[in-house]
């Protein structure tokens, strides 16, 4: 009887908590704005580099905050559906590095452009798509952004070029885009990525040259994990300072799980793109993340002491921008949002067998399509 | 634009290769602001066949783009270009150093449509000179029709004279997808006659349909680009000792004209492909696979009484037929009746006068 009216009243007094706890914070008072301290950059051929100071809003803040822990859920969920095997084929996750899709997007307009490798899926939902469609891409269901035709690599969106498959061939891609906006005049910028693995490229060097002959306003940024596929980058790499590399391109390196940070660089970098007094110009951003080649220590300490969200969640809360019990809404919030996503992405059923042949060509008329053996006919729709 | 070659006087209404190309490239390069030209020499230098005479000191540097020696860079260049909605003619210097930028055309231009369900498209061209020259020796003598004939999402065509060259860069540079364009080299200073519609802007030819070059009775022949010249001349040899070859241009690598190809082979019952590449693996082997796996189902429904000639069906094909059983084989009853007999005749059947082999 004493066990049941504890149970009772703290029951009551839980259920009686939660609404006096959304009140204590509607009437609480937060700042609008706050100002914090970024690591200075590391320049080459540059005077000047992007500010050690940066201001934060309280909206923007929640924004990055609520974008990077969609991010981050949504990979530890394509990692579970993954290790079900609901997800199969490749799976390359950025949980860890939200800080660079999220600063990248925050850094640039909508109108700018950008390309990059296969660990995509971060910056496949800071271009403007939902998790339900990435996530029903990586199933491979009908749902998918790509009709579950291209997968955990290839997903596009408005002004995104993918997820790219091939190691290092984005980066010219990213070259021609920003071709493109130079001939077409409007001022805008590509943001071209790649990683430690693929900067020992040589189309990249290539692009290097060409996008530094034409001065064509791409940013080159290689974001480094410091393992290309599984090879450390001291066994991969004669020179690890990647953001020299460009040579005569101007180069930042950056603090990749500091969001802030990577913002600021982005705006920096793309300024000077725009401005045209430097055409071209390299980010490095280092984050840590991935699994397998690493030491369970290694994972331990990166966890504890770079988490990007964490990061911005303490500048938040230490400066008085938003509150524990608020940040913890929002997780709450993605955290649904991302169990719909991952519902819709299970039960959505595969593209039908007769789209097979669909989108071989762009428009042209339907015609038909040898299958297995010559009396299998698929049609083939643009 | 006809008079672009300038040096040497032509008859009139005759015009090279090159310069049907040039001028199939001019029209479309004035036709449509996102077009441009990229690669190596085109541009100072003419081009380094010559085939861009000119076309610089008309449209500038923005539109007409010497590069470096670096065909991944360029050619991933051009293709990020199309995919940003520019429309890129890339140049290579030959089709041997496309290999350098082989997984640019295949993985980034080719596959991309389908890879993103429809929603990425790369409209563009890679053009230049395709297999052997005069002793240029093995590096720089490779055909390439097979290779990309191969893949789905790349279109291939492979003009024989100065007609198809104009039509098919045209087409090409106005199709939404990869074409890939290979010329030759051999053929760029041999003129021919320009019929007159080829002279208008729009002289378009489409891309998957072959043409029939001479028409005959014994023998197909079926070739692409400069061996189709050397099939006429065999042809017109073998006239005088009275086989008459019907010669079929086939214009298109892929999507392949196999209606233009089976029904001359029907008319024929002999065929010969030739080509420039190795045969193991080559367009002639993919010919002669298709030609010997039987005749396609629209090709039956269309040309009822040569249905009675079902020669052209192996054993396996026959049996399959059977088993489907919704063909009666009489020309005039063809389209009136389905019955479930089929009156087929094998090889060597006595049934009828027609022969296999």
């Amino acid at each position: 009887m004493r066990k049941m009216l504890a149970a009772v009243s703290r029951v009551l007094s839980g259920a009686s908590q939660k609404p006096a706890s959304r009140v204590l914070v509607a009437s609480r008072n937060f700042a609008n704005d706050a100002t914090f301290e970024i690591k200075k950059c590391d320049l080459h051929r540059l005077e000047e580099g992007p500010p050690v100071t940066t201001v934060l809003t309280r909206e923007d803040g929640l924004k990055y905050y609520r974008m990077m822990q969609t991010v981050r859920r949504m990979e530890l969920k394509a990692d579970q559906l993954y290790k079900q095997k609901i997800i199969r084929g490749f799976c390359h996750l950025c949980d860890g590095q939200e800080a660079c899709c999220v600063g990248l997007e925050a850094g640039i307009n909508p109108t700018d452009h950008l390309i990059t490798a296969y660990r995509a899926h971060g910056f496949t939902f800071t271009r403007g798509l939902s998790v339900r469609e990435i996530l029903a891409e990586l199933t491979g269901r009908k749902g998918g952004c790509a009709k579950g035709k291209g997968g955990s690599m290839h997903m596009y969106a408005k002004n995104f070029y993918g997820g790219n498959g091939i190691v290092g061939a984005q980066v010219p891609l990213g070259a021609g885009i920003a071709l493109a906006c130079k001939y077409n005049g409007k001022d805008e910028v590509c943001l071209t990525l790649y990683g430690d693995g693929a900067a020992n490229q040589g189309q990249i060097f290539e692009a290097y040259n060409m996008a530094a002959l034409w001065k064509l306003p791409c940013i080159f940024i290689c974001e480094n994990n410091r393992y290309g596929m599984g090879t450390s980058v001291e066994r991969a790499a004669a020179s690890t300072d990647y953001y020299k590399r460009g040579d005569f391109i101007p180069g930042l390196r950056v603090d990749g799980m500091d969001i802030l940070c990577v913002r600021e660089a982005t705006k920096f970098a793309a300024a000077y793109c725009r401005s045209g007094k430097l055409d071209t110009s390299s980010l490095h951003a280092c984050s840590c993340v991935g699994i397998n080649y690493r030491t369970r220590e290694e994972i331990q300490e990166v966890r504890s002491k770079s988490d990007p969200i964490m990061l911005l969640k303490d500048r938040m809360v230490n400066s008085n921008l938003a509150s524990v019990e608020e940040l913890k809404e929002i997780d709450v919030e993605v955290r649904k949002e991302i169990e719909d996503a991952a519902q819709f992405a299970t039960a959505d059923p595969e593209p039908p067998l007769e789209e097979l042949g669909y989108h071989i060509y762009s428009s042209d008329p339907p015609f038909e399509v040898r299958g297995a053996n010559q009396w299998i006919k698929f049609k083939s729709v643009s | 634009m006809a008079a672009v070659s300038g040096l040497v006087r032509r008859p009139l209404g005759e015009v090279t290769v090159r310069d049907a190309i040039n001028q199939g490239m001019d029209e479309e390069l004035e036709r449509d602001e996102k077009v441009f030209l990229l690669g190596e020499e085109v541009a100072q230098y003419d081009g380094a066949y010559k085939v861009s005479r000119g076309l610089w000191k008309k449209y500038g540097d923005k539109r007409i783009i010497d590069t470096p020696i670096s065909e991944m860079g360029f050619a991933g260049i051009a293709v990020g270009a199309a995919m940003a909605g520019l429309r890129p003619i890339c140049e290579f210097m030959t089709f041997n150093f496309s290999m350098q930028a082989i997984d640019q055309v295949i993985n980034s231009a080719a596959k991309t449509y389908y890879m993103s369900g429809g929603l990425q498209s790369v409209p563009i061209v890679f053009r230049g000179p395709n297999g052997a020259s005069a002793g240029v020796a093995a590096q720089h003598s490779q055909c390439f029709a097979a290779w990309y004939g191969h893949c789905p999402g790349l279109k291939v065509v492979s003009p024989w004279n100065s007609e198809d060259a104009k039509g098919l860069i045209k087409s090409a540079i106005r199709d939404n997808n990869p074409v890939v364009v290979l010329e030759n080299e051999l053929m760029y200073g041999v003129p021919f006659e320009f019929p007159p519609e080829a002279q208008s802007k729009d002289f378009l030819i489409p891309i998957g349909k072959a043409k029939i070059e001479r028409q005959g009775t014994h023998i197909t022949v079926v070739s692409h680009s400069r061996p189709v010249g050397h099939c006429l001349e065999a042809a017109a040899v073998l006239s005088k000792e009275g086989v008459e070859c019907e010669v079929i241009n086939m214009r298109t690598i892929r999507p392949m004209d196999m209606e233009t190809i089976e029904a001359s082979v029907m008319k024929t019952n002999h065929l010969v492909t030739v080509e420039g590449g190795w045969p193991q693996f080559g367009v002639g082997a993919e010919i002669c696979a298709r030609i010997m796996e039987g005749i396609s189902k629209k090709l039956v429904l269309e040309y009822s009484q040569a249905v009675v000639n079902i020669m052209y069906l192996n054993t396996y094909s026959i049996k399959r037929l059977k088993a489907r059983s919704v063909w009666h084989f009489s020309s005039r009853k063809y389209f009136k009746s389905k019955s479930r007999k089929s009156c087929v005749q094998f090889p060597g059947c006595s049934c009828c006068s027609c022969h296999w082999c």
